[in-house]
């Protein structure tokens, strides 16, 4: 049948069970819009305020759902918006499908109206990217950008479609068939040898930890995880994009790792004689000091993406392959060859970690004056039984809510690791909550960060989304004013922002409901009365000025080096 | 320790800056770079010569792979291969500065290098030579004594001996 590029690209968005994208119209675009416009019924678009917001939600989307996220934007402006966007999920591996417009193909570097080079722009930050010159092309880029974002290691992938492209007729044919791409075919399956050869360094360990991160969500093998933990008795760490694979309350669950990470999770890998790394790529912030990192131990890494293996630290044994497949192998093995339990072997390691465990490394006081951040995110887990979706910006509060919102399941939390985006957390919020209407969906957020796309409330209240947001309102940028303190001498260049808008009256003006307290005893009955309320929220807690995350291993020291509490 | 890479990549638009971009952006260095349709006129192949150790190495080779339009990517130096590079060079060849004729002499050197003169004109010769790059390093610095105006290497190309690919 024969169909313009802009029906083309709505068919293929079909094809692929597409049924909600997030966008920002504009000239370019305009025959992709009058064709969504026609498609209404069967595709829903919902309109960000800002082309930045539009991506994030598609990231948002992605991340409780593991299917590809997808946003369209304009030409020019439209398409340079998206780049933190795409950054963002590029470093966090998550799959989203970007269809930016283009000028008409006769203007293309001709420095037209509205034209950026936005393939050249986007590649260091996409998994790949495509322009569209030719019409015939565009069904089957469209159907490798989707198979590309999700297949292997996941991450965003852009197409850039020339205005007259959209507008010219083409033999279109319906295909579900599965893509391939010569040049490109990720592993599934870890080498059988390889993986016999993880058994059997498990089995000797005395002293062995599992490691384990974001690929473990972004492969859904969280399952095959627990069920590793639990048949051999191995203690689990998560870094910050792991968590939510095993419960948080899980007794072999011993924390986050890394510079914000627990005592227990920090001496146990600086301690342990077999490290397994299950799709974990090593960051700094989780290393620290490369050469003290987990100084005793053979190091196992499985990972899809042999660049992840052995690029910052040496690995004895890799397995490339998806994380869920190689895990599958893994317990099959064990069961087949009726591997024990680890128990009277590894008795002496979960005494020493018991130790860890009691220094209590995150216990604080909350005192009758002034509200600790702490006490809001151990509030709202207890309220809401951690099972709500919750979403993050980036600083302190991030890191908190890492440590105090007990996650009992997987792809319930969404935060920029990689990247690090403040204004990342509201756009990601609504995508998630239009992804899961039903559920209870929490953004925490900074006083900082929240004013970076905090014109998404527009988009909160236009689709009536129950979204509820929590401000740590310190007055300051309270992050990089702990890195002052304790770095710089306390000289706080540019960190105060004590002055912000009303957040309560802003939260009116667009028609949510606004609520405030700075009492601890209200802290509760705030919440609740947030969470019941059936809108979107803005709770703006105004939190002790100048707290600090801990524990922390400051940046290049290694993980034993933690600066502990106050308290301790 | 240098390495030549050869890589075969679809040979589709933008590809080069693709791999380009993926040196830059990492901080890898690039000696030379080659680039041209290979045997089927699908797929182009790229050989680059780049310094580094072992790890560094390692990380260039996966992160090539790592490419979308890349088919394969061999590191020929981890075997025997054969290895090529073309310079042009053009020898001011003026009387005056020299005791000799300082043609003849210059003749001479490209006998002995099996270059072929390709232009000639009263003050200037232009002669090719192919080799490797041992063999252009010293012919050049046998020439350079009686001026070299201008010079232009293409970088190395190279394959594999035998039938390993
Ligand atoms: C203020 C701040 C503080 C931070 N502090 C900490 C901290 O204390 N601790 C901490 O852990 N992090 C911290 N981070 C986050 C940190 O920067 C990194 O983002 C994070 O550590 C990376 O997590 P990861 O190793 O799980 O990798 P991810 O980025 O989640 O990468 C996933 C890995 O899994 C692989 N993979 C993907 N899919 C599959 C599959 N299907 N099968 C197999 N493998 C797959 C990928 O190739 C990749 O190697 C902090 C971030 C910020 C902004
Ligand atoms: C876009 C962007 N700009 C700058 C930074 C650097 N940065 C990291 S944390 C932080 C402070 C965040 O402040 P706030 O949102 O109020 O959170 P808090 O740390 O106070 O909880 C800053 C500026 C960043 N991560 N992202």
């Amino acid at each position: 049948m024969q169909l313009t590029g802009a029906e083309i690209v709505v068919q293929c968005l079909l094809e692929q069970n597409v049924r909600t994208v997030f966008g920002y119209p504009g000239g370019a675009a305009l025959y992709i819009y009058d064709e969504l416009y026609r498609a209404e019924k069967r595709l829903t678009h919902i309109l960000s305020r800002h082309e930045q917001g539009a991506v994030h939600a598609a990231d948002g989307y992605a991340r409780v759902t593991g299917e590809v996220g997808v946003a369209i934007v304009t030409s020019g402006p439209g398409a340079t918006n998206t780049v933190t966007g795409l950054a963002t999920a590029y470093m966090d591996s998550i799959p989203i499908v970007c269809i930016s417009a283009q000028v008409p193909v006769g203007l293309i570097g001709n420095d037209a109206f509205q034209e950026v080079d936005t393939v050249g722009i986007t590649r260091s930050c996409t998994k790949h990217n495509y322009l569209v010159r030719d019409v015939r092309d565009l069904a089957r880029v469209i159907r490798e950008a989707f198979y590309i974002a999700k297949t292997g290691r996941p991450g965003p992938v852009l197409v850039d479609i020339p205005k007259d492209v959209t507008n010219t007729l083409c033999e279109y044919t319906p295909s579900n068939a599965s893509v391939t791409i010569r040049s490109y075919r990720p592993t599934i399956k870890g080498h059988i040898r390889q993986v016999r050869r993880a058994v059997e360094m498990m089995q000797v360990a005395r002293r062995p930890l599992l490691y384990t991160g974001g690929g473990v969500i972004l492969a859904n093998a969280w399952k095959g995880l627990q069920q590793l933990s639990k048949s051999l008795n191995l203690p689990v760490t998560h870094t910050l994009m792991g968590l939510g694979a095993v419960p948080s309350t899980d007794k072999r669950f011993i924390g986050m790792l890394g510079m914000h990470g627990t005592y227990e999770a920090n001496m146990a890998v600086s301690h342990c004689d077999l490290l397994v790394a299950i799709g974990a790529r090593f960051d700094d912030r989780v290393t620290g000091k490369i050469a003290a990192f987990a100084p005793q131990a053979k190091i196992i890494h499985m990972d899809v993406d042999p660049t992840s293996i052995s690029k910052n630290v040496r690995v004895d044994l890799p397995i490339v392959g998806d994380v869920r497949a190689i895990l599958e192998q893994i317990n099959a093995l064990i069961q087949e060859e009726n591997i024990p339990s680890k128990q009277v072997d590894i008795l002496e390691w979960w005494e020493q970690i018991g130790e860890w465990r009691k220094k209590e490394c995150l216990r604080f006081t909350q005192g009758e004056q002034i509200i600790e951040p702490q006490t809001v995110i151990e509030t709202l887990c207890r309220l809401t039984n951690g099972q709500a979706i919750v979403a993050t910006d980036v600083g302190q509060h991030q890191m908190w809510t890492a440590q105090f919102y007990k996650f009992q399941r997987a792809r319930h939390w969404l935060t920029s690791g990689g990247l690090g985006t403040m204004g990342y957390g509201l756009p990601a919020a609504i995508g998630a909550q239009v992804a899961k209407p039903d559920q209870q969906v929490i953004l925490v957020t900074g006083d900082g960060s929240i004013q970076m796309n905090i014109q998404e409330l527009g988009t909160c209240l236009q689709y009536q989304l129950p979204l509820k947001i929590v401000i740590l309102n310190n007055g300051f940028l309270g992050m990089v004013r702990q890195w002052q303190e304790f770095f710089y001498e306390g000289r706080y260049a540019q960190t105060d922002i004590a002055v912000s808008p009303d957040f309560v009256k802003l939260a009116e003006a667009y028609g949510a409901l606004g609520l405030r307290t700075e009492r601890p005893d209200e802290v509760e009955a705030i919440l609740r009365q947030g969470l019941a309320h059936p809108g979107t929220v803005v709770m703006d807690f105004r939190v002790r000025r100048e707290s600090n995350v801990y524990p922390m291993v400051p940046a290049g020291k290694a993980l034993n080096e933690m600066i502990l509490g106050e308290i301790l | 320790m240098r390495h030549i890479i050869s890589i075969l990549v679809e040979n589709e638009a933008g590809v080069l800056s693709r791999v380009v971009g993926l040196f830059a952006a990492r901080g890898f260095n690039i000696e030379s770079l080659t680039a041209a349709p290979a045997e089927s006129g699908e797929t182009s192949r790229i050989t680059l010569v780049t310094e580094g150790d072992e790890p560094i190495i390692e990380q260039i080779l996966k992160q090539l792979n790592k490419l979308i339009p890349t088919v394969q990517v061999t590191n020929l130096s981890d075997g025997p291969h054969v290895g090529r590079e073309l310079m042009l060079i053009k020898v001011t060849t003026e009387r005056g500065q020299h005791e000799h004729n300082p043609r003849d002499e210059v003749l001479n050197i490209a006998k002995i290098f099996r270059a072929q003169i390709v232009d000639a004109t009263p003050a200037a010769l232009i002669m090719e030579v192919t080799g490797d790059n041992d063999k252009l390093n010293a012919c050049l610095a046998m020439l350079e004594p009686f001026g070299v105006a201008e010079m232009v290497r293409t970088g190395q190309v190279a394959l594999s001996r035998g039938t390993r690919k």
